[in-house]
């Protein structure tokens, strides 16, 4: 099982984006369960939502305390919530940012991680450029396929276009497939 | 046909499936996806000859489907929490008049403190009002079970409550295999009531009867919910054969054949449960699941024998019945045949609180070692209880006890658990 917990803020469309993960992996014929931390929703309030991957029935309902990957849409979360809290020293780390790790603090912290599992990509940017709003979720599970190699950005641009239909599904596909793009160049740099 | 999606959404798609003729609902929190989804349905002319009636209120969407049932309609709603009780007095004319409504109920807390999370209380305090009630374990057998409620209500005319879990269900994305219409259509006939207010043929329904004949309408009443235990398997086994899974009936046994403890527990929460057990039974241990599908009519022979061989039960219930500890465990304790005290209740749940396989391994081995109490709070923060106590009783005016623990434990932001 593949356990992935998605951080953001009320109005980000993180629920969306568990839902569209487990959309993708359900594509590939794989068993998926996504829920949001139930909460009284409020935009701007600190967010979970959480997704499950697993190539048999998933029957467990608890929260994910031990995470194999965080995907994290606003790093302002990274000094008010504790959302690194179980995450395995293999896990995977994708962060909505502009800045580098060091500038947002957490360089020291994450140097007990893998360094090829973790990525930063300028989501809220793409968002803006192709959706014109700063939804930051359709980008960063494509920036996430591209880090976790566990789900392909095809499946997650079909999820995008079975959840959404019309502008709101193209544009949302291309700011998935260009933060696929440029997490998998971050990721050759990084590697040479 | 194989589909991720919500649950809620789901559960409207197995109502639309069963062509309900009246959906009424009180479209404000506490409410589902359910029923928004299936006015979207019933606006796009889908469902024609269906009405979608917005009422005022809760204790409105009950009195409405009662109307409309007693006229000959298939009739639907859904509700949970505080919706449920407003609805209380609604319920118990629904099924005193043998109206065979469904209804889901997304299982929530009962305030007050206010608290719009899952468990069980909302349901269980309505466990005597007449209703079947039916516990899905997930999307899928909550779906399934919508369409055998409508089954079931109808040839029993008695109402039926298919109870999910708020937020847990209702809101997971999770794999669902919706029927076809024409599996629906051959599984569920026409609704034929057995009474209808037909201005062709006038009857009056809703007789005031004295001491001479309520103690034989409400044996009837009872009587009825006796027969619904002989019909749900037979029921749930038809179903089986037309839609090639299982779902629905009385209880789910789970790893029983050489278990010594057994954990009985209804809903959503089976599935942790069982992950749980798996784990322990890989270790060793002799430990098995049952699960109450139905919990009304309560299935006293269904539970007394997969409890048979069991040397101690575990109660794990999202319900608490205030002064006396658990509900399920009450009613447990009616099939168990064994030392009254080898049944132990573990209230769980409550409000939302995240019932974790850490905890659960934890108290299932304490019971297996004989160190579990009669009566175990799972997770309760002793500290937290004793330091208001503490505050009353150093302090006459010590004030709202849910203000002062939120200031104790300083809740500023979502936490994980």
């Amino acid at each position: 099982m593949f356990q992935v917990r998605i951080h953001g803020r009320g109005g980000q469309g993180v629920v969306t984006a568990a839902e569209l993960l487990s959309i993708a992996a359900f594509r590939e014929g794989r068993h998926a369960q996504a829920f949001p931390s139930f909460g009284s929703e409020r935009t701007g309030a600190p967010v979970v939502a959480f997704c499950r991957i697993a190539e048999k029935e998933i029957r467990l309902r608890e929260p994910i305390m031990q995470p194999d990957a965080l995907i994290i849409q606003d790093p302002t979360l990274l000094h008010q919530v504790d959302v690194f809290s179980g995450l395995a020293p293999e896990g995977y780390i994708l962060i909505n940012t502009t800045r580098s790790l060091e500038a947002l603090g957490v360089g020291e912290f994450v140097k007990d991680f893998h360094a090829e599992r973790i990525c930063t990509v300028p989501a809220t940017e793409i968002a803006l450029k192709h959706v014109g709003r700063p939804l930051p979720n359709a980008a960063l599970l494509g920036g996430f396929a591209a880090l976790s190699n566990r789900i392909s950005v095809e499946s997650v641009v079909a999820a995008i276009h079975e959840k959404f239909s019309g502008k709101v599904a193209k544009a949302n596909a291309a700011a998935a497939a260009e933060a696929c793009e440029y997490v998998l160049k971050e990721m050759h740099a990084q590697a040479n | 046909m194989l589909k991720q999606t919500e649950g809620s959404r789901a559960v409207a798609e197995a109502v639309a499936l069963c062509r309900p003729e009246v959906i009424c609902a009180y479209p404000i929190s506490p409410q589902t996806h359910i029923v928004e989804a299936l006015g979207e349905v019933v606006k796009s002319g889908a469902l024609a000859p269906c009405e979608f009636i917005n009422v005022e209120s809760e204790f409105a969407a009950m009195s409405v489907a009662i109307g409309a049932s007693a006229a000959g309609a298939r009739s639907y709603t859904a509700t949970a929490s505080q919706g449920l009780l407003f609805m209380a007095e609604a319920l118990f004319n629904a099924s005193g008049l043998g109206l065979p409504i469904v209804m889901t109920v997304a299982n929530r807390a009962i305030g007050a403190p206010i608290n719009i999370w899952n468990d069980h209380n909302d349901s269980m305090s309505q466990r005597d009002c007449g209703w079947i009630q039916l516990f899905a374990e997930t999307n899928q057998e909550a779906l399934d079970l919508h369409i055998q409620a409508f089954r079931l209500a109808e040839e029993l005319s008695l109402p039926v409550m298919v109870c999910m879990d708020g937020f847990i269900l209702t809101h997971a994305y999770e794999r669902v295999d919706i029927p076809s219409q024409a599996q629906v259509d051959a599984y569920l006939p026409p609704f034929e009531p057995r009474q209808v207010l037909d201005p062709r043929e006038p009857v009056s329904i809703g007789a005031m009867v004295g001491p001479e004949a309520f103690t034989e309408v409400r044996y009837l009443a009872h009587a009825k919910q006796m027969q619904a235990l002989e019909l749900i398997p037979g029921w749930a086994a038809e179903f089986r054969r037309a839609f090639g899974r299982d779902a629905g009936g009385l209880v789910h046994p789970y790893a029983l054949e050489d278990a010594e403890t057994v954990i009985v527990a209804l809903g959503s929460v089976l599935g942790t449960v069982k992950d749980t057990v798996d784990e322990m039974r890989d270790r060793g241990a002799k430990i098995g699941v049952l699960g109450i599908t139905c919990f009304r009519p309560w299935p006293l022979a269904a539970v007394r024998a997969a409890l048979a061989a069991a040397q101690r039960v575990v109660v794990l219930e999202k319900s608490l019945a205030v002064g006396l500890g658990g509900i399920v465990s009450t009613n447990v304790r009616t099939s168990y045949t064994g030392r009254p005290d080898a049944v132990h209740t573990v209230i769980a749940g409550l409000g939302g609180r995240a019932i974790t396989k850490a905890s659960l391994a934890r108290v299932f081995g304490e019971a297996i070692e004989g160190g579990l109490e009669p009566l175990t709070f799972l997770d309760l923060d002793r500290a937290i209880v004793d330091r208001q106590l503490a505050r009353e009783r150093e302090t006459r005016r010590s004030g709202p006890i849910a203000e002062a623990i939120l200031r104790d434990i300083g809740v500023v932001a979502a936490r994980i658990g």
